[in-house]
């Protein structure tokens, strides 16, 4: 028997793809982020991407919790559930569940995902339901105005923390990775190009995917991000991770991460010491690598990686729950109400 | 060997008691399973302790199962036991002030070792001291006779010791009249691929049987026949497996696909068993990380087309209060199940209690109306959990169904509905996008349209921020909010016209109306009953409905001289019958983690009668 969902799917198909542009994914609704936040960049990214998925956007959903962040789905022109704090990944874990078809993302920042949402997002990621999660990350609570978050950095002094904060912050990457994560990335909202080419990599991977924006929040914690972002600093102080490529860095690409053991340091290729041949070559598919690389994050001395730290295949839950299902009509045949009812002990009273 | 003579009884009660890790919970489900095939009326009331294997014979590692039983209506578990069968001195001390004066005793003496009545706290021995003279003893070295049993057998003491609880249940087929082969199909079904436990407790369960129909010990056999039940087909059911299969069957009626997110809490982890086993079905379970992720997955599905379902007790109910609200907030149908357990806090986890009818009801943030429907017995939570499905699509709206530990454990026979003529459930989707807006309302239900995710033109968003009537667009404004949140209450009263009347069981008028809801009606009838017979003007409503209420409640509490509301709780539904309808109804609360007694209903029903109260 086929379910009303599957009858209305049949029934409202579009025969053939239609052709987007990126003015299609915006909705009629103001957008209302502070001038300068860096959220109009990823908004601005995200709907640029979406017409090159080739997926119709009535197929596609955004959740998102509570948070500047979690705005965002009101600004696409898609399906959309702003839900309550923390618990997007939970409600889009439920969704792509029961709707397999569907392309759900997640939209979620520093703390609703990692502070009161931390516990749904690292099952989320050990799952690997096939999610895209952005997490936004600005290092401060932005809609509550200005407390310190969990990837705020130890001692910053907030309106909750006047003597500074004593919390130690989390990586979200080593987070993700650390929760068996199978696509792990980080981007920049004032690079557009490549938070593109992220994002796209993301939609197509097969599986949870977890990208870390880092979000200029201009109001509460402005400039948290620049020296990664701006040019005078950027090329020493971000290393750019390509699949395939050693890692190289630099305003004259003239720097490189080698292995010293198991810990990565900055080379010069300049004085003949080494050469391209002796740097770390990055490998996605490598998940021992991947937490090396993760773990440069908060070492002041090592510039930030950047890029797909992680991407490999491991089973989809939901395909291998539908898997099951199929499996259980295989063998028991389609499941008859009636028959369960009066199945097993019974009797009759005349 | 003598002739035994053979009894008929009307109705028995037994209770099996022992270590949690002794098998009472198997010994009692048998029995019943057996005794219902008989077709006799039957209640059940598994007891047991939280801690999965307390230490071997303490006092609060004492597990029971007790079964009423007869060849009348029975509609409780029974106030006290005739029978009780102690595994060991704690299980005896534990339960002797539930038998009867002069009710039967069966003790395996092996469990009263000198180390087992003082970890019962007995300075002598009970079965020596003449402290049981006014009951009849049968002392029975039930671990002995089991290890005779099995000596030829090459298996393990442990093993050995684990089948006795199957001699016990072989002794009380024979003296009930009951045959084997119900649980000898049970056992081979269980034990097939593990052939020494399936042959030991095969053997142990006729050993059992054959020394009770050899020893001299019992010389009486009793005869309980078939009750006068409704013609037709039946089966025994437990609460938590009618209410999941009234999950499936209304999901199936309605074509969704059921969607259950849970995680696992006791009294209802049965539920979610045995939602799980039914894949092919087309029922996804989804064992969450937690409550909240429960109830958020289950919104999800709700989302996306499917029928999402979180079940719990209590202390997860509120954890999902929040999402509760928000299911409220974006009108998309939901049910919660809250098989309710002793509180609060962790309370008493196996213990049942109905504390949470004002949790159902008001326990959220902000004006976030629910609909509540409680189930009455065991068999009725097939019935409440459909007719909760019904509203919830019908409505667009969460609905909370309350059990209890007492409900989902416990049986009853059931007479079983006919698939085909359960009602019509149908809901729709929205797929014509002309004039489509999210928050648009049927003008008689105010239910808001449900268009699903993957329908062109029909993209939107919605969430937990105040919307803007029609359009669903985020709105702060003092006059919308004040219109939504009357409209969202609205449509939960308007359910009031779509449900039947509330029915008085007597007349229609009189001295008094006893009021209850939920796991309490067994107990509230029988006691009504009896008193009626006594000549005494008494009747009883008892309320399925307790969000809205039906139409009619005002109208037969006005009736009455007096109205005595009892509950396992300090007076809930009281609280809201007088404010509603300003009645002076009073309460009679008892909160001990066990249903009541009706004789306790009985006795508090004669002192209102004579005006003590």
């Amino acid at each position: 028997m086929k379910t009303l969902v599957e009858e209305i799917l049949k029934s409202t198909a579009v025969p053939e793809e239609a052709k987007y542009s990126a003015r299609d994914f915006q909705s009629d609704q103001d957008v209302r982020w502070c001038p300068g936040c860096g959220d109009y960049s990823v908004l601005a990214q995200t709907q640029r991407v979406m017409p090159d998925l080739g997926i119709p956007r009535h197929k596609m959903a955004f959740i998102s919790g509570i948070g500047c962040s979690s705005r965002f789905p009101y600004y696409m022109n898609t399906y959309g559930f702003h839900g309550i704090h923390g618990r997007a990944t939970a409600i889009a874990s439920g969704l792509k569940m029961a709707r397999p078809d569907l392309s759900v993302w997640v939209v979620t920042g520093d703390g609703d995902g990692m502070s009161i949402g931390g516990n749904h997002l690292i099952h989320l990621l050990r799952r690997n339901i096939d999610i895209n999660v952005l997490l936004f990350n600005n290092q401060i609570y932005g809609l509550t105005k200005g407390q310190y978050s969990p990837t705020s950095e130890m001692g910053k002094i907030t309106k909750s923390t006047p003597y500074g904060s004593l919390d130690y912050p989390f990586n979200p990457v080593s987070l993700a990775l650390g929760s068996s994560a199978t696509f792990v990335a980080r981007s920049l909202d004032r690079d557009p190009k490549h938070m593109q080419s992220v994002i796209k990599r993301a939609a197509g991977h097969k599986g949870t995917s977890f990208v870390e924006i880092y979000q200029n929040c201009n109001v509460f914690n402005d400039g948290a991000f620049f020296r990664f972002t701006e040019k005078e600093t950027k090329d020493d102080s971000v290393v750019f991770l390509e699949h395939g490529q050693p890692l190289i860095f630099g305003k004259e690409k003239d720097k490189g991460i080698r292995l010293n053991g198991f810990s990565p340091e900055i080379v010069s290729l300049k004085d003949g010491t080494y050469s391209v041949n002796d740097l770390l070559v990055h490998n996605e598919k490598d998940t021992t690598l991947s937490f090396i690389l993760a773990d440069m994050t908060y070492k002041p001395h090592l510039p930030r990686p950047v890029g797909i730290f992680l991407a490999i295949d491991r089973p989809v839950y939901e395909q291998e729950m539908e898997h099951q299902i199929a499996f259980a009509k295989e063998k028991r045949g389609e499941g008859d109400m009636a028959k369960l009812l009066n199945s097993g002990d019974t009797w009759v009273v005349q | 060997m003598a002739e035994k003579r053979v009894e008929s009884l009307d109705e028995v009660t037994i209770r099996f008691a022992g270590d949690s890790g002794d098998g009472m919970q198997l010994t009692g489900t048998q029995f019943t399973n057996t005794t219902a095939i008989l077709g006799n009326d039957l209640s059940t009331l598994p007891d047991y302790p939280a801690e999965i294997r307390a230490p071997a014979g303490t006092l609060f590692g004492v597990s029971g199962f007790q079964i009423h039983f007869g060849s009348t209506e029975i509609n409780t578990p029974g106030d006290q036991c005739d029978v009780l069968v102690a595994m060991n001195a704690a299980a005896l001390k534990v339960n002797i002030g539930s038998l009867v004066d002069g009710g039967t005793i069966i003790v395996n003496t092996d469990g009263f070792s000198d180390k087992n009545l003082k970890l019962a706290g007995y300075e002598q021995n009970p079965l020596r001291d003449g402290s049981l003279d006014k009951y009849r003893v049968h002392e029975v070295d039930i671990s002995k006779l089991t290890a005779l049993a099995l000596q030829d057998l090459n298996i393990s003491s442990k093993l050995v010791d684990r089948s006795k609880n199957f001699f016990a249940l072989g002794m009380m087929y024979w003296i009930y009249n009951r045959p084997l082969e119900q649980t000898i199909g049970w056992i081979r079904g269980k034990f097939g691929n593990k052939p020494d436990i399936m042959e030991a407790n095969l053997r142990v369960l006729k050993a059992g049987w054959n020394f009770s129909e050899t020893t001299e010990i019992f010389s009486v056999r009793y005869e309980v026949g078939p009750a006068k039940l409704a013609p037709g087909r039946y089966r025994n059911i437990t609460g938590n497996q009618a209410l999941a299969w009234g999950l499936m069957a209304a999901a199936k009626k309605a074509k969704l696909d059921l969607f259950l997110g849970s995680y696992p809490i006791t009294p209802a982890s049965d539920v979610l068993h045995e939602l799980s086993i039914y894949k092919s079905y087309g029922v996804k379970t989804f064992q969450a990380e937690d409550e909240i992720a429960g109830i958020c997955s289950a919104l999800g599905a709700s989302f996306g087309g499917a029928l999402g379902v979180t079940t719990t007790s209590g202390p997860g109910v509120a954890l999902k209060s929040e999402a509760i609200g928000l299911a409220v907030m974006v009108e998309l149908p939901l049910i919660i199940c809250n098989i309710q357990r002793g509180g609060p806090s962790t309370g008493l986890p196996t213990k049942t209690e109905q504390a949470d009818l004002l949790q159902a009801i008001y326990g959220r943030n902000g004006e976030a109306p629910v609909p509540v429907i409680a189930a009455a017995t065991p068999s009725d939570c097939f019935d409440a959990t459909f007719e909760a499905v019904r509203i919830a699509l019908k409505y667009m709206t969460p609905v909370m169904v309350l059990s209890d530990g007492y409900l989902g454990n416990g049986s009853e026979p059931w007479l079983i509905p006919d698939y085909s003529k359960l009602p019509d459930i149908s809901p729709t989707f929205r797929t014509n996008p002309d004039g489509f807006f999210p928050y648009s309302r049927d003008d008689a239900t105010l239910a808001r349209p449900w268009a699903i995710p993957g329908t062109p033109g029909l993209e939107h968003r919605i969430g937990g921020l105040e919307k803007q009537h029609i359009t669903g667009n985020v709105n702060y404004e003092a006059e919308n909010h004040d219109k939504m949140v009357h409209l969202r209450a609205e449509k939960i009263e308007r359910i009031a016209n779509d449900i039947p009347l509330a029915t008085v069981e007597g007349n229609p008028e009189g001295d008094l109306l006893v009021v209850g809801w939920g796991g309490t009606y067994g107990a509230i009838k029988t006691a009504v009953v009896r008193q009626r017979e006594q000549g005494h003007s008494v009747s009883h409503l008892h309320l399925r409905y307790l969000n809205p209420m039906p139409k009619n409640v005002g109208e037969i509490l006005y009736k009455f001289k007096r109205i005595l509301v009892p509950e396992i709780n300090l007076g809930q539904l009281v609280k809201i019958l007088r404010s509603k309808y300003l009645v002076p109804a009073v309460g009679f609360n008892k909160v001990r983690g066990l249903p009541f007694k009706s004789v306790e209903i009985e006795r508090e029903i004669e002192e209102i009668l004579k005006g003590k109260k």
